[in-house]
């Protein structure tokens, strides 16, 4: 007959989580128990073993990159950025610099298109970063719904604005959810759609004095097209094909 | 989205703690690549669940999103497990010498393959308490269990161990952690 106290006490003892009373008093039994005695050497034998056999795993070095990359862009480590608005600044700066060259030699009207060619790369690249980073996994949404009037609330209080959040399921454009982003340092509401077996991300902020009217490009595989309507630019961009994006873009523009 | 102040505490609170998120991962799902996917899920939602956790355990509040990710996975990927409640989970009682019990020496692949053919909630209990070194009161409010429960759990748990340590060795086991 095996003591009852082998499966209960003497673990909480073994394990230390009896009180000092509790404590005393099981090891008062202990001296009239080779059962919970032998028993107790058994439990110590395995601790040990499990100590000894450093069955611990540790995360390794690729997943606590992962774990770091992986959280929602806003946790981004700033030094990334950083280098990346000075590689652009310095690369504007040059862009400025050849402007005023060419200004010198060709006359204003040339600049405009360089300096219009210049600020449409950059952003270009702003918005295709914007969307591949959306893309690695838990990123895309942050209220997961095709229902336009829940995602359109989730944006109050969270942005300045009211995004117009509209759902095109019934021409093939279902909308999937929404998030906030950050571009270029601005924060952005993003909607996001499905498009047969692709995705597309729609950046809304409040228009700009600056902003081109409509402007539209290609960066590695990647299209893009932008366009204003009610004081917010919109920005579509998405793997799947230039038409696409332009009939997302005259879906919004229909009333 | 999570204010400045709070991703800072998340990145000082909660992001120390990848080893013991891994390490629960790794011994319940039993296999490096699904505990990598499962650890990074369990640390966006972590990371979007943190605004409401304000104080306390952040190792605790971890691991019990990361051992709840981890049932969800097992479940959703169909694998054969059993995850039956603890009252359930019976063992046929073997007759032990405890003095040779005592002596017995296991190597690492011996034990590594004991503690993986345990059911899914004891092998989760053993690692929480002898390799994450949990206290009753942190088990407990990670498994979501009383801490009675708990107790009874763990000593069911080791005498499984032990009875599985006592088996021959199959031939053909393999290590990889």
């Amino acid at each position: 007959m095996t003591c009852e106290l082998t499966q209960s006490r003497l673990h909480a003892y073994f394990d230390g989580e009896l009180d000092a009373m509790g404590a005393s008093e099981f090891e008062h039994h202990l001296e009239s128990c080779p059962d919970c005695e032998s028993r107790l050497a058994a439990e110590e034998n395995l601790r040990t073993s499990l100590a000894g056999a450093q069955l611990y795993a540790r995360a390794s070095e690729s997943l606590r990159k992962k774990l770091q990359i992986s959280l929602p862009t806003a946790a981004v480590p700033p030094p990334l950025k950083d280098s990346r608005s000075s590689i652009e600044k310095s690369w504007r700066w040059l862009a400025i610099a050849a402007s005023v060259i060419l200004a010198v030699l060709l006359g204003t009207q040339y600049v405009e298109k360089l300096n219009r060619y210049s600020q449409q790369q950059a952003m270009a690249e702003v918005i295709v970063d914007a969307h591949l980073r959306s893309l690695q996994p838990g990123h895309l949404e942050d209220v997961i719904s095709t229902d336009q009037h829940t995602v359109k609330p989730w944006f109050d209080g969270k942005i300045d604005f009211a995004p117009p959040v509209r759902d095109f399921a019934n021409d093939d454009f279902p909308l999937m959810g929404g998030r906030l982003d950050v571009i270029d340092g601005r924060t952005v509401a993003a909607l996001v759609y499905g498009r047969r077996k692709h995705i597309v991300n729609v950046f809304v902020e409040k228009a700009q004095s600056g902003d081109s009217q409509n402007a539209s490009g290609e960066l590695q595989g990647y299209h893009w097209i932008s366009w204003q309507q009610n004081n917010f630019t919109f920005t579509a961009v998405s793997d799947t094909a230039y038409a696409d994006l332009d009939q997302l873009k005259q879906l919004f523009l229909a009333p | 989205m999570l204010e400045q102040a709070d991703r800072a505490r998340f990145e000082a609170d909660v992001m120390p703690h990848r080893d013991a998120a891994y390490n629960l991962a790794r011994w319940i799902l039993r296999g490096r690549a699904q505990a990598e996917d499962v650890t990074q899920e369990a640390f966006l939602r972590a990371y979007r669940s943190f605004g409401g956790f304000q104080s306390g355990n952040a190792r605790a509040w971890l691991l019990q999103i990361v051992r709840n990710c981890c049932f969800t996975w097992l479940q959703q990927n169909h694998v054969a497990e059993q995850m039956s409640e603890f009252d359930e989970l019976t063992v046929p009682p073997k007759p032990e010498n405890p003095e040779s019990l005592a002596m017995a020496s296991y190597d690492r692949e011996r034990l590594q393959r004991a503690l993986e053919d345990l059911p899914a909630h004891f092998r989760e209990i053993i690692v929480l308490r002898e390799l994450e070194g949990c206290s009753y009161k942190e088990i407990a409010a990670i498994t979501t269990r009383p801490i009675g429960t708990v107790m009874s759990a763990l000593a069911r748990a080791r005498q499984q161990l032990r009875t599985l340590l006592s088996e021959p060795v199959p031939k053909g086991a393999h290590l990889d952690l």
